[in-house]
């Protein structure tokens, strides 16, 4: 059995003591050891200079050109922390509370405990980095509130939180490649991972300027290299957004958790054409001012200023009085979706619903809202050439985040001794649905607060054996990523690799999104094998290896997510209840809200590779709680 | 209302660093005005792909507007014809049937081109290792809300701090000079308390590597600014100059 390694004694005295009992390494020593971190996000690169300034030597790589590209850069709405700022009741407690049941009880109530408890140090150091968090008059912090809380406990910078906190992490990162402390290998890409005597003990990465297959060795690996939402092609992740690193972890044995959570969430610009590249977000901070709402009548085409107050229907706000336009993520897409299958849906396309803010420009006046929203309306109209300030944004749920990922211990350790996992590519702290606000949140636990303490634990008991990249495993792996790279490119089919990314995004919405069923996901599991067959015969990658060649970069990445798929439907359909984002149609309660099975889906599922013929082994962590008391999450 | 456009691009085509390079004519039928210009790319790539020739290389990562990893030259500015605009933003709406469109990559000395419109920007990377960050180790800080800064401050702030460190400032200035992206920064760690222990220290070092990058001075021309697609203001660079001359050696850069 899976054994997290969970530290005994009351829930909030876990992290404490599990520090005191954590080995040290001794100052002297740190220098000693070579941490390689992949990935330059919040997660890589807040671990990667915190590392750096215990004294460890760090390696860090990205596939961007500079690490101050990751994806991170992208969130737009904001961090939690659990400082009651506002005096509005909120506590370590509550976000805690929060945050297991907005992830339909299917996390660690340890991990998301320690998550709450770190969450202040996060707004604390980011401030002394300099990172120009809103402010009210008197200047203080000023805060929102967010999807699925009732309490304003979300930090803000403008529309442009990621970017922010990420760059507030890379200048600590490059203050750390200044001191000698950090190499940075950027334009790389990380396609295997190598195990030594049960250690791992180094990456092999390809340069994507020259095609050079380069080999790095160290005592351990962090790997943050973010989500795998792209599997769906149209998603609201970068386009570099890639499962490549953690799917070839899980093929050298690190188990892949709980695959089928994924989060769709509610407020993206909706799909209109078939040459479109990606999706874009509007943050669901909006929520807070804008009011959602269909036709009353179906197939009513008259524009939005047309339609009277009498014939909309504000589903949400009649649907969940409590919480209304705030339901999480999960609740607000599900329900989209359903006035849409209704044919309610507005927009050329029907696959569409209104978020207005007619209501609050009138309460509140026009400036207020741009204050808050400005670069979001903005960039809103830069798209559809339609202006939010007049005209109800149109908007629809689409990918964006995933729950699952590599299954790490209470030390956000793999399984594979020295594969550290952080960030969005692990599983651990979200459970089957994240709340608004809370990956910037964990991305930065991880790297700033909890691996520095968790690595010196591991490292100070390994076996230290010294290792080059001479040693055979290295050959071995580099023997294997090359093969892989030929391969590719001596398919020369007829279609090229985003055409089968789009299929491959096409199957998986249909049948493995909002919602799921034992038929469909059997279909789809079908469907894959089926494309993933085609696609080693008849894919078109140009180019050579020994050069700068992104279709070469996007073909590996497709390969990888045509394998992946298989076992994220699969995920699916062993998972026989609802929670979260996990929608199964045959398990919902009357008023069509997900129903969990307790009883005997109150796990995580992690899965290991067995090889390329034979079917993945399903492990089961049992989630215990002891502290919290499991009920149907409502948001009446 | 989307229509569709036919165009012809001519774009710059260069196999690797230090190589010649030319321009190449490719025509793109029935592209949607809805598209952005990346998608637009996108669009010819497949056809090059399929056609068998080699698709062009260009950077881009978030295609919102934040990363900034894309950017080109289009008709000679700097991410293309829309003020504050990212070249990943920009929709092929603001085209018209028949246009022909120039796309060349950046061009500086400072940041030499990889492969056809893809540029090393690792420059930028080290005038931010010179100096670009306020030296604080994780763990010490005191209570975010300790230090009340004034809304004006940290909106202030907030508007150098929005720099996406593209390079579009670089492509566009005569000189080649990285005052805006440098400004920026400076200006933002300046203006905010906890950056002004080491304002000065951080203005010299990071003005003494743009020069040692061969990037360019400020002969006051203004396109960066009006290049800028996060329309970060020069206003920044007088405010780098200040504290520069703080720092008490100005002449030697200015
Ligand atoms: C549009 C948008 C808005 C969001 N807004 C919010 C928000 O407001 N609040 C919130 O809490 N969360 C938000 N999120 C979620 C949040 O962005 C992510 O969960 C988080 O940024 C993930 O950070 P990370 O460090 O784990 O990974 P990433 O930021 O994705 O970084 C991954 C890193 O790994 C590198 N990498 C990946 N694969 C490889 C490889 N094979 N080899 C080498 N390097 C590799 C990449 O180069 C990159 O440096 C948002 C997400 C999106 C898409
Ligand atoms: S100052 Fe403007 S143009 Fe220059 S790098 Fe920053 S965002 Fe780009
Ligand atoms: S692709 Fe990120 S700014 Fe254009």
């Amino acid at each position: 059995m899976l054994d997290a390694k969970i530290p005994s004694g009351p829930l909030s005295e876990k992290w404490d003591k599990h520090r005191f009992e954590l080995k040290l390494v001794n100052p002297a020593n740190k220098r000693k050891y070579n941490i390689i971190v992949v990935g330059t996000g919040l997660a890589g690169g807040s671990a990667a200079a915190s590392l750096a300034e215990l004294g460890y030597y760090v390696k860090n790589f990205c596939i961007q050109d500079s690490p101050r590209r990751a994806h991170s850069i992208a969130d737009q709405g904001g961090i939690n922390a659990a400082k009651n700022y506002q005096n509005d009741g909120d506590s370590i407690w509550r976000l805690f509370y929060d945050t297991i049941k907005g992830g339909d009880f299917r996390a660690r109530e340890a991990n998301v405990y320690r998550l709450a408890q770190v969450s202040n140090h996060i707004i604390d150091h980011c401030v002394a980095q300099g990172i120009p968090f809103a402010r009210e008059y008197g200047g203080l912090l000023a805060n929102r509130s967010f999807g699925g809380a009732q309490v304003s406990r979300t930090f803000y910078a403008r529309g442009q939180t990621g970017q922010q906190l990420l760059l507030g992490a890379y200048s600590s990162l490059m203050r750390q490649v200044g001191a000698g402390q950090v190499t940075l290998f950027p334009r790389r890409e990380m396609l295997d991972l190598v195990v030594i005597n049960g250690q791992v003990r180094g990456v092999v990465v390809r340069n994507l300027v020259t095609g050079d297959i380069e080999s790095h060795a160290a005592d351990a690996v962090v790997m943050c290299t973010g989500g795998y939402g792209n599997v769906f092609y149209l998603s609201t992740n970068a386009m570099a957004s890639n499962v490549s690193a953690t799917y070839r972890a899980y093929k050298k044995g690190a188990f892949f958790a709980n695959p089928c959570y994924t989060q769709i969430h509610p407020t993206c610009i909706p799909v209109h054409g078939t040459y479109q590249s990606k999706l874009t977000l509007m943050s669901e901070s909006l929520r807070n001012d804008g009011r959602v709402w269909v036709p009353k009548a179906t197939g009513d085409k008259r524009p939005p200023n047309q339609i009277p107050e009498s014939e909309r229907n504000y589903y949400l706000e009649r649907k969940y009085p409590s919480f209304g336009n705030l339901v999480p993520r999960d609740v607000a897409s599900r329900n989209a979706k359903a006035q849409c299958d209704m044919g309610k849906g507005v927009g050329e396309t029907g696959f569409a619903v209104y978020l207005d803010f007619k209501d609050a420009i009138r309460r509140d006046g026009k400036d207020v809202i741009a204050q808050k929203y400005g670069n979001l309306f903005q960039m809103y109209e830069k798209i559809t050439a339609s202006n939010p300030y007049e005209d109800p944004m149109m908007i629809y749920p689409a990918i964006h985040y995933v729950m699952g990922g590599l299954w790490v211990d209470y030390n956000l350790m793999s399984t594979l001794p020295g594969l550290f996992v952080l960030g969005e590519a692990n599983f651990s702290d979200h459970g089957a649905n994240r709340l608004g606000a809370s990956a910037l949140m964990q991305g930065l636990a991880d790297g700033y607060f909890v691996i520095p303490y968790t690595i010196g634990g591991y490292l100070a008991q390994m076996d230290h054996t010294e290792v080059t990249t001479d040693h055979s495993a290295f050959k071995e792996a580099t023997q294997y990523v090359n093969e892989q790279t030929g391969k590719l490119l001596s398919i020369n089919g007829k279609r090229t690799v985003d055409d089968f990314h789009r299929e491959l995004g096409n199957i998986l919405w249909e049948y493995c999104g909002m919602s799921r069923n034992d038929d469909g996901l059997l279909k789809a599991r079908k469907l894959i094998q089926e494309l993933r067959e085609e696609f080693w015969k008849n894919a078109l990658v140009p180019g050579l290896s020994e050069d700068f060649n992104q279709s070469l970069e996007r073909a590996g990445r497709v390969a990888d997510f045509l394998e992946f798929a298989e076992l994220l439907v699969m995920d699916a359909f062993e998972r026989k209840e609802s929670c979260g984002g996990h929608f199964n149609e045959a398990h919902q309660t009357e008023e069509q809200e997900a129903m969990r099975d307790d009883e005997n889906f109150c796990h995580v599922a992690a899965w290991e590779y067995k090889g390329d013929d034979t079917e993945p082994g399903r492990h089961k962590e049992p989630l215990v709680f002891e502290n919290v008391e499991l009920t149907q999450r409502s948001y009446k | 209302m989307t229509k569709s456009i036919n165009i012809t691009l001519n774009v710059w085509r260069q196999k690797s660093a230090g190589v010649k390079g030319g321009f190449e004519t490719y025509h793109a039928a029935n592209i949607s005005t809805d598209m952005s210009f990346l998608e637009m790319i996108d669009v010819v790539n497949e056809q090059l792909t399929l056609d068998g020739r080699d698709p062009i290389a260009f950077d881009h990562d978030c295609r919102e507007g934040i990363c900034g990893m894309c950017g080109a030259v289009v008709n000679g500015r700097a991410h293309g014809p829309e003020e504050g605009t990212t070249l990943c933003q920009l929709h092929m709406r603001y085209f018209s049937n028949g246009d022909t469109i120039v796309i060349e990559p950046w061009r500086a000395k400072a940041f030499p081109i990889l492969k056809d419109l893809a540029v090393d920007r690792s420059a930028f990377d080290e005038i931010i290792v010179a100096g670009g960050y306020i030296s604080v180790n994780t763990g010490g800080a005191p209570d975010a809300n300790a230090i009340p800064i004034s809304q004006e401050i940290a909106e202030k702030a907030m508007d150098a701090a929005a720099c996406i460190g593209c390079g579009a400032c670089v492509a566009s200035c005569p000189n080649a000079s990285a005052m805006l992206f440098a400004g920026a920064k400076i200006s933002q760690l300046a203006l905010l308390p906890q950056g002004r222990p080491e304002a000065a220290q951080r203005a010299l070092a990071m003005v003494r590597k743009m020069d040692e990058l061969c990037f360019g001075n400020c002969s006051n021309e203004r396109e960066c600014e009006a290049e800028c697609p996060k329309e970060i203001s020069i206003s920044n660079i007088a405010r780098m100059n200040r504290e520069f001359f703080k720092a008490g050696i100005g002449s030697a850069v200015m």
